[in-house]
């Protein structure tokens, strides 16, 4: 508990265990990014497609695993996807900024300009009511997005090619340049989180979700970690809808209506609090389950979905994550 | 004055309908404390069914007024048919965990009934026209009304007071504001809280399916039905109070006359002037209109 406290340091003996940690979870990450980019040069076109998607789904969904540290879960992640998606197809379009991880930073950066005002009042709910302001949120945006028609409306609009610091992408390894930035991407803001959920911010958080009243007494701010907690997740969201617009070279509304937030919860649930790895595995799983289920059986893919929903909720509860996380049992 | 007199009846209409959908999920929520997205799953087979009903029973050519029993009927099957089943074969694994991931579970059902209600009925629209047209027009000053809009009024009035009546003035009713009030208490003074769960759910869902077999004969009853009515219901019950019947009539009134301003006034702004209001309601009384404050757990 004490670690947790604002103020205090932590425990000097665990330091360097902890550090020793740390050097591996690096390590770790580093390397599998650098295997997937090996393997996506001789991967075929679908499957580097796939994991351009979960990488940039996985963004959002990190940032609702930040959200469910603190116990709360918005059902309203969709608009920090739309904005990041739109932003970045209306700045290549109109301001002809065109490079890819530019557009990404500047998606991630307005979503986070966005969710400022409004974090500041969700950090005082929680629960369902958390859960709805965000949904409702999502929804004026879904019905804003539908009803403007400078920006396409309900059939929303193309973006084009973009380039890489500087480079313009050939035809023929657009997809894995694409696929390259959404990994490494993926890998830099993965293990920015890791950072930050072991620092003493993330660590309240985490005491916040075990009891809050408490965490207040001790002296933490549960409401600016929340409000921040709120901006990080933003931010993830929409350098997510950056990615997944770039990749996609189209936006629609849709991207901020209620079922696309609620498959970003499904993940997060999947992947369960404990692990940032584990929101990467469990956005692929989905992204694989939903095309090779609406590949082989179009009608009852969403039955599919469910039935899996149900079992990792029953037999997995804390996600897949647990599976190799060893942690504190709640 | 005659704008206004049709933005206020066509609030009240569709308040009518959104009022007795948000009294089952009202319900469900104050009893088995379960936020439950699949609502509008139950809508949209209540839709369905009262479809197969009326049509049925225009094929055996009986007389017209018998299509308002058989949508009453297929609501009542609904009920009978899917609540044992999801109760007993689904929820009753999750009771007691939390109320976010409850939302899931529900989250999980409605994806799976949707594709249920596509593999029982197909993808192509159905049409309920029969009952629309048996009330026939009232002349309201200048201006013509369908009578069965007034007709869907007087159903959503009753169902309130039957629901109220219900819970405060009969035995079955005290128990169940009793194990609302404390589960636990209620099952060590004997009561059967499964049961009670059991009927709740039960009259949740046919308050869902009645709000989609009494809607059918106004809309196109086709897949996708679902998905916009459980987010506005969910508008309805949270800007009234969660689990509140006072809260779920003046949420329905709000919205509706919301929804309606919006739609005469500025239809730009149709789809997301509810949640504009739900919005605001929120930030004012985070715990919606009817609900009383609770004091903080240490």
């Amino acid at each position: 508990m004490a670690a947790a406290l604002p103020s205090s340091a932590a425990p000097v003996s665990g330091r360097t265990d902890a550090s020793v940690a740390h050097g591996r979870t690096v390590l770790l990450g580093l390397l599998t990014c650098a295997a997937l980019a090996v393997a996506g040069w001789f991967a075929p076109k679908w499957l580097t497609f796939l994991v351009t998607m979960a990488a940039a789904n996985g963004l959002v969904s990190l940032g609702i695993v930040g959200l469910m540290r603190g116990g709360v879960v918005p059902f309203g992640q969709g608009m920090m996807l739309a904005i990041g998606g739109y932003t970045a197809a209306l700045v290549f379009n109109h301001l002809g900024v065109t490079d890819a991880l530019g557009l990404a930073l500047g998606g991630g950066l307005m979503a986070a300009l966005v969710a400022a005002p409004f974090a500041p009042l969700l950090s005082r709910y929680r629960g369902i009511f958390f859960a709805m302001l965000t949904l409702a949120l999502s929804m004026v945006t879904y019905g804003l997005l539908m009803k403007l028609d400078m920006l396409g409306g309900s059939d929303g609009f193309n973006m084009g090619r973009p380039t890489l610091l500087g480079m313009t992408l050939p035809d023929a390894r657009v997809g894995y340049i694409l696929y390259l930035l959404a990994i490494v991407l993926a890998t830099v803001m993965s293990l920015l989180a890791r950072v930050y959920f072991d620092s003493t911010r993330g660590l309240v958080t985490l005491a916040v979700r075990e009891n809050e009243l408490r965490v207040e007494y001790l002296g933490g701010s549960v409401r600016q970690a929340m409000t921040i907690n709120f901006i990080l997740a933003a931010f993830c969201g929409g350098m997510g809808g950056a990615l997944a617009v770039m990749a996609l070279g189209h936006i629609e509304p849709n991207f901020s209506f209620w079922t696309t937030s609620g498959e970003f919860v499904f993940v997060a649930i999947l992947a369960g609090w404990q692990s940032v790895a584990a929101v990467f595995v469990a956005s692929t799983v989905l992204e694989i389950v939903r095309s090779f289920s609406s590949a082989y059986f179009p009608n009852t893919w969403q039955l599919a979905l469910g039935l899996f929903l149900l079992f990792v909720i029953r037999f997995l509860p804390k996600g897949i994550g647990s599976l190799w996380m060893k942690g504190p049992t709640r | 004055m005659a704008a206004t007199l049709t933005i206020l009846i066509d609030g009240l209409t569709y308040a009518s309908w959104l009022f007795i959908v948000a009294l089952g999920l009202t319900l469900v929520f104050g009893v088995l404390k379960i936020l439950n997205i699949a609502h509008g799953s139950f809508y949209a087979l209540g839709a369905y069914m009262a479809a197969t009903f009326v049509a049925w029973g225009a094929s055996m050519q009986w007389a017209p007024a018998f299509s308002l029993v058989a949508m009453l009927l297929a609501a009542v099957a609904v009920a009978a048919i899917v609540a044992p089943l999801t109760e007993r074969g689904l929820l009753r694994f999750f009771y007691g965990r939390d109320e976010v991931l409850l939302v899931l579970v529900t989250y999980a059902l409605f994806l799976i009934l949707e594709d249920v209600t596509k593999l029982i009925w197909g993808a192509n629209p159905y049409f309920v026209s029969e009952p629309y047209a048996m009330f026939g027009n009232v002349d309201v000053g200048i201006q013509s009304y369908v009578g069965y809009d007034f007709a869907l009024v007087g159903l959503a009035v009753a169902v309130g007071l039957a629901v109220w009546w219900g819970l405060n003035r009969t035995r079955q009713g005290k128990i169940v504001l009793a194990v609302i009030h404390s589960a636990e208490v209620a099952s060590s003074m004997g009561v059967n809280v499964s049961r009670v769960y059991m009927l709740a759910f039960s009259v949740g869902i046919f308050l869902a399916a009645l709000g989609g077999a009494f809607t059918a004969p106004m809309i196109s009853v086709q897949p996708g039905v679902s998905v916009g009515v459980v987010i506005v219901s969910f508008a309805v019950v949270i800007i009234g109070g969660l689990g509140s019947i006072e809260g779920a009539a003046i949420g329905a009134l709000i919205v509706g006359l919301a929804r309606s301003l919006a739609v005469h006034l500025a239809p730009v702004a149709e789809l997301f002037a509810i949640y504009v209001v739900m919005a605001i309601v929120l930030t004012f009384r985070p715990e919606g209109l009817f609900q009383r404050i609770q004091a903080r757990k240490i």
